[in-house]
């Protein structure tokens, strides 16, 4: 019988959802182990890392690395499996463009250890301590993968391949790819994102677009929008115009905003400034005919103290692939 | 904060809109008044024209600060291109704020086309704040974090 060929599923600072996403392709995961031999997935199998230096050099047809790098042992596994796969493939936001993890970035890494060890309510630390790369004890050395000062993507640390978005990257979309593969059909230029559209989730959202002009943002909790008419028009901060389509447009279809977790639009670099984009065309601060520019800028002031957290709401899922990546200090 | 050095120049970015800030800055120009050399000046149509990401480009790329400037309102060639260049200025300001970059870098301001003083006081405004404020270092490369206490 001739051999599968391998595919690997590697989690770096991730979360597990890209797994998850992965087994609900439900039956379609039958598909998946007639035409490949799964053979390196942490969470799911019991391969090893040895099992992976063992191999020769390309011998994986595919890797899906999802996760991203805080750690030496990220990068490393990440430097390994590039070395042992034709193609990697950054497979879901953590790994594309920071997702989550990312939004540390926001902050040094003194402040992170303090928030997380030290000055906290409900941690009892008397001795202060915190973790470190190598700690003495009788025995000697011990040592655990040393931290890095920042979250990078995988694009910054090796070749990527190709990227798929999301989220998780929605299932319909990882068989689309999936499918292609076994198909064996063209793939596209090297440095894509696959998997998902080149345009908005606007294009596949249902509901109804009209004139944009927002007088008020709201809360999520704040309002129940109507089910008919765009989320944004109706105030509340959809990230969707901002956003990669690809996923469905699920999120807007229950009433839930769009956070964004498909990344940046075919050829955007950063999401959070075009956000910022859009919503600086959109603000209805009324008729300013006499009014001084003091005035002006206080209505402005207004309507967006509304939003509590810009960077967190605008590059929750971007900030490491954004143009200044975080705190620049 | 880098206070140290009289002999920093700041390297400043400034977008100017075709009809009324770049015609003030020529006004400047052909009056012959003195006005500082730090400002690099992108002539865009309209002061609409200017995505946020063209400034984050900007300080990316080694900009110690960014100068934005439109007609006054009411008066924009394209009717409300200048309005939406002040809504996009204010939320890139919230946002900056939050990547630690000093508020002052970016500076957003009207300038009409017989304002040829004006233009010479926003820059000088902006080259003395960035001066004070010094060199801004974006953070690069990637470190192992070092325990500091």
């Amino acid at each position: 019988m001739a051999e599968l060929p391998k595919i690997s599923i590697y989690w770096a600072s991730s979360c597990g959802g890209c797994e998850i996403s992965v087994v609900n392709l439900n039956e379609k995961i039958l598909d998946v182990a007639a035409n490949f031999n799964l053979f390196f997935c942490p969470c799911l199998l019991d391969t090893k890392k040895t099992d992976i230096e063992a191999l020769p050099d390309k011998d994986i047809l595919i890797t899906f690395f999802n996760g991203s790098i805080k750690n030496e042992d990220n990068a490393e596994m990440a430097h390994l499996l590039r070395k042992k796969s034709q193609l990697l493939i950054a497979f879901g936001s953590c790994s594309s463009e920071g997702c989550i993890p990312g939004l540390s970035n926001l902050h040094s890494l003194d402040d992170q250890m303090n928030a997380i060890y030290l000055d906290n309510l409900t941690t009892i630390n008397p001795d202060r301590i915190i973790p470190r790369h190598e700690t003495i004890v009788p025995e000697g050395a011990l040592t655990i993968p040393a931290i890095y000062d920042r979250v990078r993507t995988l694009s910054e640390i090796v070749e990527v391949d190709y990227y798929i978005p999301g989220c998780p990257p929605e299932p319909h979309q990882i068989w689309n790819v999936i499918d292609h593969v076994i198909k064996q059909r063209p793939l596209p230029e090297r440095g894509s994102v696959i998997g998902a559209g080149r345009s908005t989730v606007c294009d596949e959202c249902s509901r109804k677009k009209g004139n944009k002009s927002i007088k008020k943002f709201y809360r999520t909790y704040e309002i129940v929008p109507e089910p008919e008419t765009c989320l944004l028009e109706q105030g509340l901060i959809c990230m969707g115009i901002a956003t990669r389509d690809g996923c469905g447009g699920l999120c807007p279809k229950v009433n839930m905003p769009c956070t964004g977790c498909y990344g940046t639009p075919e050829g955007v670099l950063d999401q959070g400034a075009k956000m910022a984009a859009a919503l600086g065309s959109i603000l209805d601060i009324g008729d300013v005919k006499g009014l001084t520019d003091d005035e002006i800028n206080k209505r402005i002031d207004d309507i967006i103290n509304e939003i509590p957290d810009f960077a967190g709401m605008f590059y929750k899922y971007s900030l490491c692939s954004s143009i200044l990546k975080g705190k620049v200090i | 904060m880098n206070n140290g050095m009289n002999s920093f120049e700041p390297k400043i970015v400034g977008f100017l809109c075709n009809w009324c800030s770049y015609a003030g800055a020529d006004k400047a120009g052909v009056a012959q008044t003195p006005y500082p050399s730090n400002v690099n000046i992108i002539k865009v149509m309209c002061s609409g024209r200017v995505d946020p990401q063209f400034v984050l480009k900007a300080f990316a790329s080694g900009a110690d600060g960014v100068l934005i400037l439109a007609c006054h309102p009411g008066d924009c060639h394209y009717k409300e291109g200048n309005y939406k260049a002040l809504q996009r200025y204010k939320i890139l300001s919230r946002l900056l704020k939050q990547f630690d970059i000093a508020e002052q870098r970016l500076r957003f301001d009207y300038v009409s086309a017989g304002e040829g003083e004006k233009f010479v006081e926003a820059i000088t405004s902006i080259v003395d704040n960035v001066k004070s404020l010094g060199p801004l270092s974006i953070k690069g490369g990637n470190n192992i974090w070092e325990q500091q206490h």
